[in-house]
């Protein structure tokens, strides 16, 4: 089996997609790119690149440069699916959200409900999310703790290559909209990665590692750096079970709620600032459904309740990293 | 552009079907039996029926809070309408989504909307699923004169155009959005021009009067249908009612309203018509006016006798599939 970078894996993943369907698109700025100027159409791929050689292999009316109107992008896809296509939105950077929320929460995510149940809209959209890049306060943010919250989404965070190839075929097999958060950190990581197309289902955790002592749950970027955090405390004679539950919505409850019976400890790890988000949500679900299990103090690692600093050395404060994870574990067997 | 008898009686129904349903759906308000907020379209039903008129099922409409006569005018079914609006589990949406949020997806009606503006952004989507597949089909945004004042249409119009959809945006100028009057909120002077500006023809309609609008429709509709991109029909209207059930209307002048009644009722200026041109008898249009007014009847009656939603169906339809997780 061949290593692969997740963005070649994402990239692999829409190929193979549109190659299978051909109600599946690709649309967003720059997924082609060059459109009306003197470079060549289609050599831009995304500004991550995940969409590179789409425009070449299916050819304009499947990979769709659009103007940077973030709301239009995702209108687009909601109506297109709602008329039985299965569209790819990207949304470049995750804090885009901000200006086509509406479109998100209130159009796509309500259609079913609100329709009593006679609609389909199964769109995706993608987004590029977290921090590690100095990008400062409006392209850092991992904005998939507040999207859990609203009904009707999915929400889907790859920690990896493998997962994510086989989470974005899942995405676009699915019937409901899915929103995708790709960590940009983790574009250029590879791992193996089969060629051939498969599906990784939605709120199933993959167990990253087992121990007895203590669980972690982490998302997204911050699941290596739990990894990074439970390896070097093996050593020390401390080992965990690490849960990635790749999916924030829908969430694999059990999972989470099995591991801290067992273990009777819980280190909850997001890169999102600490209020109203994913870390605060688990740990209230342990605190209820399995709180005559708990030993120690349910810890949550998670950046402050502060912007994304721009500056290497202020970020590098910002984020959680293997330290804070391993005081958090100290902290909760002490 | 001829009308066949047929084709007359049913635009004629239509509109009455949608004022017979509105000023019913007012008064079961004012009675309090109906729930949430509701905007009505009374004096606005030329608008949808002379644009729902030169539609098939396969195209796509999508509506404003205002929405009732479009999603009649495209064929919605009434009982369910109504059942709808009492929030019955029998209605058209089983009783989540009200007024706001009427749908029939195989009638092509992409739902009513409670966001202003919500809908065009989406029927550039269903536009764009059209130009994929290239089957003819057109998508139809309603919006209003406070509509056009939202991010999410000047994107759609400008998407619509750079993508070459066809798409079909109709902006029925009602001359207030809520309480505030085009002369404030709309800067410019000349919003049929603002419109153009995105680089697609606007057709101009008098919107009380259906054959107007049925012409602006068609020329709009055809441009779009032959894949030449986007269109527009700008349709100057009245609304008969406030902005909601209940509106207390301050901003109307005085005799404003009896005048919109008087001189802008679409089916009175319809009915003038048929008298002139001798399509339609007196008589037949009598005759349909019983046949609405009975189904009207009907639909409350129904929708009075219609089951409950129960605690259960709270979580259904959230999503299709979620798993065994949670």
């Amino acid at each position: 089996m061949a290593e692969k970078t997740m963005r070649d894996a994402l990239n692999e993943a829409l190929h193979q997609a549109m190659a299978a369907d051909d109600s599946v698109f690709v649309i967003g700025e720059d997924v082609a790119g060059c459109n009306g100027s003197q470079g060549e159409v289609g050599s831009v791929g995304g500004v991550f690149g995940v969409t590179s050689g789409l425009y070449q292999a299916f050819g304009p009316n499947r990979c769709i440069d659009t103007p940077i109107s973030e709301s239009a992008i995702v209108g687009a896809a909601a109506g297109a699916a709602l008329m039985g296509m299965r569209p790819v939105a990207e949304i470049m950077f995750a804090d885009f959200i901000g200006v086509c929320m509406d479109q998100i929460v209130n159009q796509m995510g309500k259609f079913r409900y609100m329709f009593g149940g006679k609609s389909k809209c199964p769109a995706v959209v993608r987004f590029a999310a977290g921090g590690g890049f100095s990008a400062a306060g409006q392209h850092s943010q991992s904005m998939y703790q507040i999207m859990t919250a609203f009904p009707g989404i999915k929400v889907v965070i790859p920690s990896n290559a493998y997962d994510a190839k086989g989470l974005l075929l899942q995405a676009i097999a699915e019937d409901d909209p899915v929103l995708f958060f790709e960590p940009k950190v983790l574009y250029q990581e590879a791992c193996e990665v089969p060629d051939e197309m498969y599906t990784i289902p939605f709120g199933e955790a993959a167990f990253v590692r087992e121990g007895d002592d203590c669980t972690v749950v982490a998302f997204g970027q911050m699941v290596p750096k739990a990894a990074q955090a439970i390896d070097a405390l093996e050593e020390e004679g401390i080992s965990c079970d690490l849960i990635d539950p790749r999916t924030s919505s829908p969430l694999d409850a059990d999972a989470i709620l099995e591991s801290v019976e067992a273990t009777g400890r819980l280190v909850v790890v997001d890169e999102g600032p600490p209020r109203c988000g994913l870390t605060a949500d688990i740990a209230a679900l342990a605190a209820d459904r399995a709180f005559k299990s708990l030993k120690g103090p349910i810890k949550q690692v998670c950046a402050p309740h502060s912007p994304t600093p721009y500056s290497p050395e202020l970020e590098g404060f910002y984020l959680p990293d293997a330290e804070k994870i391993k005081t958090a574990i100290r902290e909760t067997m002490a | 552009m001829s009308l066949s008898k047929q084709d007359l009686l049913r635009a004629y129904r239509n509109m009455k079907t949608i004022r017979e349903f509105e000023e019913r759906a007012h008064a079961e308000i004012m009675n309090g039996q109906i729930a949430g907020f509701t905007h009505l379209y009374t004096g606005q039903e030329a608008n949808a029926v002379g644009v729902c008129e030169h539609l098939d099922p396969e195209d796509s409409i999508i509506s404003t809070h205002r929405g009732h006569g479009h999603c009649i005018a495209k064929g919605a079914d009434v009982i369910g309408m109504m059942k709808e609006l009492w929030g019955s589990s029998e209605g058209l949406c089983k009783g989540k989504g009200g007024s706001m949020h009427i749908a029939d997806l195989d009638k092509g009606i992409l739902g009513a909307n409670g966001i202003v503006a919500g809908g065009p952004p989406i029927s550039v989507g269903s536009a764009l699923a059209a130009k994929i597949r290239d089957n003819g089909r057109v998508a139809v945004s309603f919006s209003g004169d406070g509509s056009v004042n939202q991010g999410t249409c000047f994107e759609a119009m400008n998407m619509a155009v750079v993508l070459q959809v066809p798409a079909v945006f109709v902006i029925e100028n009602n001359y207030y959005s809520e309480h505030t009057n085009i002369d404030y909120a709309v800067g410019c002077d000349d919003l049929k021009a603002r419109t153009e500006g995105f680089g697609f023809p606007v057709f101009v309609a008098d919107g009380s009067d259906f054959f107007a609008v049925y012409e602006a429709a068609g020329k709009a509709i055809a441009h779009a249908r032959a894949g030449n991109g986007p269109a527009g029909v700008f349709a100057e209207t009245g609304r008969f009612h406030g902005h909601f059930v209940g509106d207390p209307q301050h901003y109307r002048a005085e005799g404003e309203l009896d005048d919109l009644r008087a001189n802008s009722d679409c089916l009175k200026i319809f009915r003038a018509k048929m008298a002139e041109t001798g399509e339609l008898s007196q008589e037949e249009l009598d005759a349909v006016d019983a046949e609405v007014m009975a189904l009207i009847e009907e639909s409350v009656v129904a929708a009075k006798a219609a089951p409950r939603p129960t605690p259960e169906q709270v979580t259904e339809d959230v999503y299709i599939s979620y798993g065994a997780a949670g």
